[in-house]
């Protein structure tokens, strides 16, 4: 017998679902699909990324092979023209006419265009399809001023797509007083508003648009009150209407207001044709947003397959970032007093608007509207569809629990089984945890494999990842981060077990602890183990350093190198600075004073690096690590000795600090300042550690850092004198040092160490572990077995062969590293 | 007619120019070609020098490892740490790089690369 043959009208976002899901269910139909478009079908709900570099390509919800792979045979740029109920077959545009067992509606919806004159012009467009924004892309270039028609959901989206296109100056018009009609309520419009008035949105409300006037080309908008808006270009984004028509001619029964009429098993008024997604209309309802959609899919895809499923509306919780800001709007948004009890909370400052309205006896939460900080969304619309009893303080739902302890994390657990977690692909708490419990999913993306939660929209991985966690946690699993495929353990378990072993050399580590032949993960971890422990010469094992270890400068576009001697404090003697001087000129570097207060000099061959090197060392030079993931430098500002408010003598302090741990090698590169007095002209507070003076002493503060994420150092002691601060300093590099994942600055580990700053303090100022000595003792081991790694390597014969480009023809340089010449030096040319 | 390309062997070094478990660069006219002793594996591997993602020649000075059960044997740019299986050639990372791969012999302590 043949397989029953199904026809799919439709390659938008739910039609494909369908496929996907009957799959799924059964091979033992023959899937023939029809698409208007000529793409195969795309993720229409983040178009917009399509406007900041997304291409069509990375927005496909598949590969094109996927449907030949499954068998599926696929019609694009072929809209159907005809259904033929009596013969049972379809008649596309291009001249295709098949039969069907079962058909398929899933046409979606077109962009609703209102009837104003002059509607017809050009700059006018709709929002919907890759070929719209391809149109709006194109007439974008040479427009300064836009508009959107629509201060709905998508009218904001497209209006963020006017601002990533560069236009100056755009405006959202409305019809309705507030933005966002079916989401949210006034408040929550106003302080949406405000917010995106910030962002340099102009907006327009209780407008409507009586024309568009301009000859050919769009000029104005005129509205009702005879007031004009002069803009370049518009967007329509004022509703979506039902693609019912191919329905309608077919004799389908379809709403006065448009939508194909469907049963709750997806029927159409044919039972052997269902109607699926925005096109349908279920109890007068059309469904806009795509987890409905593929909701229905599933439930034709079930019925198909004799699988008992029916649908029964759908929940229209929405949360979303428009435009930076988050937007969400769960349950019964809307309902007020005396029907419920509603608890606001307003804060202008920083634009945060939310309000849950709760059952007038306190008990259940029914719905609510949150604006500015959506973190709450997911817990919040857990608790109304699991009719999970509140608090006593229900406010704490939205300010947080103030006071006592906080209870974060044990929410997620006290949900019933059949909380549904993840709504686009309808994936319960219960199957979340039995996928850790007996799937021994640890992760998101094995979760996304085994599960597809998470795969939809996105919104639900807080709260999967917070499952995750708090299932293994409830099992005793114990939740670590390993450091690759080739050792099971964390950092820091691997540090303890390499120290406790005794083992000196990777290979060893490796066959001890680990499995496989390592990689350019484990390899610099296991190395920077083996240096903070045994502190050897590293390029004694120079093939498991990262490349600016294993050749002891920093590699650099083009694949020269650059080299910095250390300069401690930021000190220099005048011979010192001819010197290098000199030696650039010679080797034809690039030099530039650095931020930490010493000079790097950019473009050396790898053959050069041992020549350059040996005469820094003649004129007293050591490494400057700048290469290492180690003490970089210790930054001063004059102190004492020069300037009239210094306090204490910064510059001699920062270079014996310098002295004291440079060449240590630890989980990250290390920074320290040292300022004279409060001015703090060192910026001693951005750095890994900060010493800065006072009357009676220093302060020592820890765990700052600049880069990409700047955080401020914290202070772990006041008015402590050199001695206090170097012990102090010693306990903190090595608990770090020996705790800290691997790539980890000082900031990040603190924020992720349980108890953060008072816990640290606890360890280090008041030694609640005890540690106090052992870690003292294990910096002098290290400080007393101080080398400098180039002195090594220059008088090592064997390494020394090591820094050459073409081992075979140990002379020549690499003629692809090139220069051009800039300000009187030269750069890397261009990659 | 069947067409019988000859693999030419060059030799490319001695053994022991090459760390173990390491890499270096030779010069063949104006090719410039990687060789890895895997001497974990007791393995030699051979490819392109230039890393074709940002057209650096630097993947002799790269790190090897294995990848997955089946211990692929790769390499990793030092510029990116984008990586390459040594078998294949092919980037083992989402985008679709390959490096050239080439044979090698050991005979008498020297390396021998086949060039075709």
């Amino acid at each position: 017998m043949s397989k029953p043959t199904i026809i799919v009208v439709g390659n938008g976002m739910v039609g494909y679902k369908f496929c996907e899901k009957l799959l799924a269910r059964s091979t033992q139909f023959q899937i023939i699909v029809f698409g208007e478009e000529p793409r195969h079908a795309y993720d229409r709900v983040h178009l917009s990324e399509y406007f900041n570099g997304k291409s069509a390509d990375d927005l496909s919800l598949s590969t094109l092979s996927w449907y030949t792979d499954n068998g599926i045979a696929l019609h694009l740029d072929d809209p159907i023209q005809e259904i033929n109920r009596t013969e049972k077959t379809i008649h596309s545009l291009k001249g295709v006419t098949l039969k069907y067992d079962y058909l398929v509606l899933a046409t979606g919806s077109s962009a609703f265009v209102p009837d104003i004159p002059g509607i017809e012009k050009e700059g006018v467009f709709v929002y919907r399809t890759i070929e719209d924004l391809e149109l709006i892309k194109a007439c974008a270039v040479n427009a300064k001023s836009g508009a959107v028609m629509g201060g709905g959901l998508l009218g904001l989206e497209a209006a963020k797509a006017l601002i990533d296109l560069g236009i100056a100056e755009t405006h959202v018009i409305e019809f309705a007083p507030r933005l966002m009609p079916r989401q949210i309520d006034s408040a929550g419009s106003n302080m949406l508003q405000m917010k995106l008035s910030q962002l340099g949105l102009q907006m327009h409300l209780n407008k409507s648009t009586a024309a568009i006037t301009g000859d050919k080309k769009i000029q104005a908008l005129r509205f009702n009150d005879d007031s004009q808006l002069a803009v370049d270009m518009l967007v329509i984004s004022a509703g979506i209407r039902p693609r019912d028509e191919l329905a309608k001619l077919a004799g389908l029964h379809v709403g006065t207001r448009g939508g194909i009429v469907v049963n709750e098993k997806m029927q159409t008024s044919d039972e052997c044709i269902y109607a699926i997604g925005e096109c349908a209309l279920y109890e007068g309802m059309i469904y806009g947003l795509v987890a409905p959609g593929y909701e229905m899919a599933d439930i034709v895809a079930a019925h198909l397959t004799e699988v008992d499923k029916s649908f029964y509306g759908y929940d229209m919780s929405t949360k979303l970032k428009l435009i930076g800001v988050d937007v969400a709007s769960f349950g019964d948004a809307f309902i007020t007093e005396p029907d419920c009890r509603t608890i606001l909370f307003e804060d202008t400052h920083k634009g945060i608007y939310k309000r849950i309205n709760i059952t007038n006896d306190g008990k259940y939460l029914l719905g609510g509207i949150l604006i500015g900080d959506a973190d709450a969304y997911n817990m919040l619309l857990q608790t109304v569809n699991n009719k999970i009893v509140l608090p006593p303080d229900p406010e704490d739902l939205i300010l947080g629990s103030r006071g006592g302890e906080a209870n974060a994390g044990a929410g997620v657990m006290s949900l019933p089984d059949d909380a549904l977690i993840c709504s686009c692909e309808a994936v319960t708490k219960g199957a979340i945890c039995s996928a850790v419990n007996e799937g021994g999913v640890t992760g998101i993306d094995g979760m996304k494999k085994c599960t597809k939660a998470g795969t939809g929209c996105g919104g639900c991985v807080p709260l999967v990842k917070d499952l995750i966690a708090g299932t293994m946690k409830a099992n005793g699993q114990y939740i670590k981060n390993v450091v690759c495929e080739h050792f099971d353990y964390s950092r820091q378990e691997l540090f303890d077990l390499v120290k406790i072993s005794g083992l000196k050399n990777y290979d060893l580590v490796l066959d001890h602890y680990g499995k496989g032949d390592g990689c350019e993960v484990c390899k610099p971890v296991v190395a920077s183990i083996l240096s903070s422990l045994w502190n050897d010469v590293i390029v004694k094992q120079e093939v498991i350093q990262d490349s600016n270890d294993r050749f002891l400068a920093n590699i650099q576009k083009g694949g020269t190198y650059s080299v910095v001697p250390r300069i401690p404090g930021g000190e220099i003697t005048p011979d010192k600075l001819i010197v290098i001087g000199q030696v650039a000129k010679r080797y034809g570097l690039y030099t530039k004073i650095t931020g930490g207060q010493r000079i790097d000099m950019f473009g050396a061959h790898l053959s050069d690096l041992p020549l350059i090197w040996e005469e820094l060392i003649d004129a007293g030079f050591e490494s400057g690590h700048a290469y290492g993931k180690a003490l970089r430098t210790v930054k001063s500002c004059v102190g004492s000795t020069w300037c009239r408010f210094g306090l204490h003598d910064s510059v001699t302090f920062a270079i014996e600090v310098e002295d004291r741990y440079k060449g240590i090698r630890a989980p990250h590169k290390i920074k320290g300042g040292v300022s004279g007095c409060v001015r703090e002209c060192a910026e001693a507070q951005s750095k890994d550690f900060g010493i800065i003076a006072t009357e009676k002493g220093w302060n020592l503060y820890v765990c700052g850092n600049g880069g990409s994420k700047p955080q401020h150092a914290q202070l772990l002691a006041t008015d402590i004198d050199k001695e206090t601060v170097v012990k102090y300093l010693d306990r903190f590099l090595m608990f770090y040092i020996k705790t800290a994942d691997q790539l980890t600055r000082t900031a990040t580990w603190l924020n992720k160490l349980d108890g953060g700053m008072s816990y640290l303090k606890n360890v280090i100022v008041n030694d609640s572990l005890g540690l106090g000595g052992q870690l003292e003792e294990e910096m002098q081991a290290l400080v007393d077995t101080y080398h400098c790694e180039w002195k090594e390597a220059i008088n090592n014969p064997s390494m020394r062969k090591r820094f050459a480009h073409f081992i075979n023809a140990p002379d020549e340089k690499d003629p692809h590293a090139q220069f051009e010449p800039m300000r009187e030096q030269v750069r890397a040319k261009e990659w | 007619m069947e067409t019988i390309i000859a693999t030419q062997w060059i030799m490319a070094c001695y053994v022991d120019d090459v760390p173990e478990n390491g890499g270096s660069c030779i010069k063949h006219g104006d090719e410039q070609i990687a060789i890895f002793n895997f001497a974990r594996r007791n393995e030699w591997y051979a490819t392109q020098n230039l890393c074709p993602h940002k057209q650096q020649m630097a993947i002799s000075r790269g790190m090897i490892g294995s990848a997955g059960e089946s211990c692929e044997p790769k390499v990793a740019c030092p510029f990116h740490k984008k990586t390459f299986s040594l078998l294949t050639g092919e980037c083992l990372g989402e985008e679709e790089l390959v490096i050239k791969t080439y044979p090698v012999k050991i005979a008498d302590g020297k390396v021998f690369v086949g060039i075709d």
